[in-house]
């Protein structure tokens, strides 16, 4: 096998692991809530501003910095639940779906009347390393770490806590779980909060690969949302499958042609597989 | 109907007298909001049945390259170019219409699907770079004032032809407005396998009114290139595009022929009234409080600002389309009449 072909497999497969980090974020509001945050990916990049200001100009340290766009795109997460998306909680989904557009585009707007649409870097250039002739980034493999080590930690959460079992029979069957005294709305709050931590979290792990500026949830959110519904909205293993299949479709459709083409093969088998698979590649 | 003739008469006598009153700053702006008025109208087309497309964004971009690539490369006259790109628009809405209507892609995955088709377009033009110019845009070549390249340096013949086309796209919303398809796209809305229980051809019915909005929508991007001289492919098929046409059809108002045009209206002025307030520096203003009226308006007002003034007998339909996914049993009131809008 050709060495840059591998190389670009492997970086196609780090990247799959920050994309499956944020596609289980997505699924988990949409498993539990039933809504679709198309604003989601302009969350990480709120994420990622606060990581840029707090770290390379206020000369926070970087895990403080990270701690904090965790905790602060959590706390947006929570107030896109109030703001929005409760008092439409009943509507067609394709309210919610538009009321989270609007988000986004507001997001986008105000991102840019703030900071305007300078691409600003935090300014660490973490090293390459190089394993047996393939150059692999430093900061994508430990993205790929810790964004595995999240999606264990969101795993185990689910499994083993009360409130993760209460958000998962939430997710299975909404009406009796409000029988068994479970206070939804409180479930949703949680929800939408670790939902807002995951994108924080994917947003200090792309904040150490990629510049920041106001559109960047363009580039990566379309294909959060591709990967969502590839694997079947609210299946978090389906997602977790489909990051790797799509990035891996990006990575090595871009090695051989470009990367917009491969972004746009991506997009038609998307199209295609809404057609035939409807509930996803795996279903539940 | 004597009173609705005298309006429609004032309102022409208006229009045709507003550039002989405005300045070029006035009419620049008027030719802006009869351009994407027409856009929005014809998004409402499909809108207004619940087929709610975040992509509309992809038909523009074909509208507005194909003629001005055939023109640049091929010399090539728009007045072929530009239906060559509205049939090539129709088209890709049947390729991708056909498939979602038949398989039963609705709701909040059509509008996903659809957003993935602006993707591809946006994204197609962008990596063919070598001849669209990529992200940088492109401009046509411009050869001053001709009727053969439709060029024209004076604005007042763009205000002429963004009257008729406006006008154009409002017959045609009345035309489905009255037309049998009304109430049969009506029943889809509601509950589509009742209505393909009683007898209707649910894929035809919903891919007319597709192609119609793929087709006028090109025709308005067409329009776009033709009189800014110069497209670009985020603002020609971004999302940002798609998801202002859903804005201001929604803001306007998509149940009430004027309301697609009324969101044009608020979407220029407001751009405009804060650029000149506030300097070109406030960039991105505008669009904040787009963002956050959209929130408001799918929150609060899901008809519109005309559907404040429309009396109760549209309620049927919104409590079809957006408060409720059942359908309630609140039909008093009688089916609404044609034509008193």
């Amino acid at each position: 096998m050709d060495m840059f072909l591998l190389e670009a497999v492997i970086n196609g497969l780090l990247l799959a692991g920050v994309l499956a980090l944020l596609a289980l974020g997505l699924n988990l509001i949409f498993g539990v809530i039933d809504v679709v945050w198309i604003a989601y990916a302009d969350l990480v990049m709120c994420g990622m501003y606060a990581v840029y200001w707090l770290f390379a100009e206020y000369g926070w340290p970087l895990p403080l910095a990270f701690a904090a766009a965790i905790v602060g795109v959590a706390a947006l997460g929570l107030l896109v639940h109030l703001l929005i998306i409760a008092p439409i909680l009943t509507s067609a989904p394709i309210n919610q779906l538009l009321a989270t557009g609007g988000l986004l585009y507001f997001l986008q707007s105000f991102a840019t009347l703030l900071f305007g649409t300078d691409f600003r870097n935090i300014g660490i250039r973490l090293p390459i390393i190089e394993i047996g002739g393939i150059y692999v980034s430093y900061a994508r493999l430990l993205a790929f770490g810790v964004a595995l080590m999240g999606a264990i930690a969101l795993y185990l959460f689910l499994k083993r806590s009360y409130v993760g079992t209460a958000i998962r029979a939430i997710a299975q069957d909404r009406e009796i779980v409000g029988l068994m005294g479970v206070d939804q709305r409180r479930i949703y709050l949680v929800t939408s909060a670790i939902g807002g931590a995951l994108a924080g979290l994917g947003a200090c792990l792309l904040a150490l690969q990629y510049d920041v500026h106001p559109f960047i949830g363009n580039t990566f959110g379309p294909l959060i949302f591709m990967i969502c519904v590839l694997g079947g909205l609210g299946n978090m293993i389906g997602g977790f499958i489909a990051a790797f299949i799509i990035s891996q479709i990006i990575a090595i459709g871009g090695y051989y042609y470009s990367t917009e083409l491969s972004y746009v093969l991506a997009f038609m088998l998307f199209i295609v597989l809404m057609f035939i698979r409807p509930q996803g590649i795996v279903s539940r | 109907m004597k009173e609705n003739s005298v309006v429609v008469l004032v309102g022409l006598a208006i229009l045709i007298a507003l550039p002989l009153v405005t300045s070029a700053y006035f009419l620049h702006l008027a030719i802006q909001i009869l351009l994407w008025g027409f856009v929005y109208t014809a998004w409402s087309m499909m809108g207004r049945f619940g087929l709610v497309s975040l992509g509309h964004g992809a038909f523009m971009g074909i509208g507005a390259y194909v003629p001005a690539l055939l023109w640049n490369y091929y010399d090539m006259t728009p007045w072929l170019g530009i239906p060559l790109g509205v049939v090539l628009s129709a088209l890709l809405g049947l390729v991708i219409g056909y498939p979602c209507f038949r398989l039963k892609v609705v709701g909040h995955y059509f509008a996903l699907v659809t957003l993935a088709l602006s993707q591809v377009v946006l994204l197609s033009i962008v990596a063919a770079r070598d001849i669209t110019g990529g992200s940088l845009g492109m401009t046509p070549r411009s050869i001053g004032h001709s009727w053969y390249a439709l060029q024209f340096p004076d604005k007042i013949y763009f205000y002429a032809i963004a009257v008729i086309v406006w006008l154009l796209g409002l017959i045609v919303w009345r035309a489905i407005d009255q037309g049998i398809g009304r109430e049969a796209l009506e029943a889809i809305s509601d509950d589509e396998e009742a209505a393909a229980a009683v007898g209707i051809d649910v894929t035809r019915e919903k891919l007319r009114v597709t192609v119609i909005s793929a087709a006028l929508t090109a025709l308005g991007g067409a329009l776009f290139g033709q009189y800014l001289m110069y497209l670009n492919p985020e603002s020609v098929s971004g999302i940002g595009v798609s998801l202002q046409i859903v804005f201001a059809a929604i803001a306007g108002g998509m149940y009430a022929m004027l309301g697609p045009t009324v969101g044009g209206l608020l979407t220029i002025a407001l751009t405009e009234g804060l650029r000149v307030w506030f300097g070109a520096s406030f960039v991105g203003a505008a669009n904040s409080i787009y963002g956050i009226l959209l929130i408001l308006f799918v929150v609060f007002m899901p008809r519109g600002i005309l559907g404040w003034f429309e009396p109760a007998r549209g309620l049927r339909k919104v409590a079809m389309l957006f408060l409720s996914s059942r359908p309630t049993p609140a039909k008093a009131g009688g089916a609404p009449g044609p034509g008193n809008h």
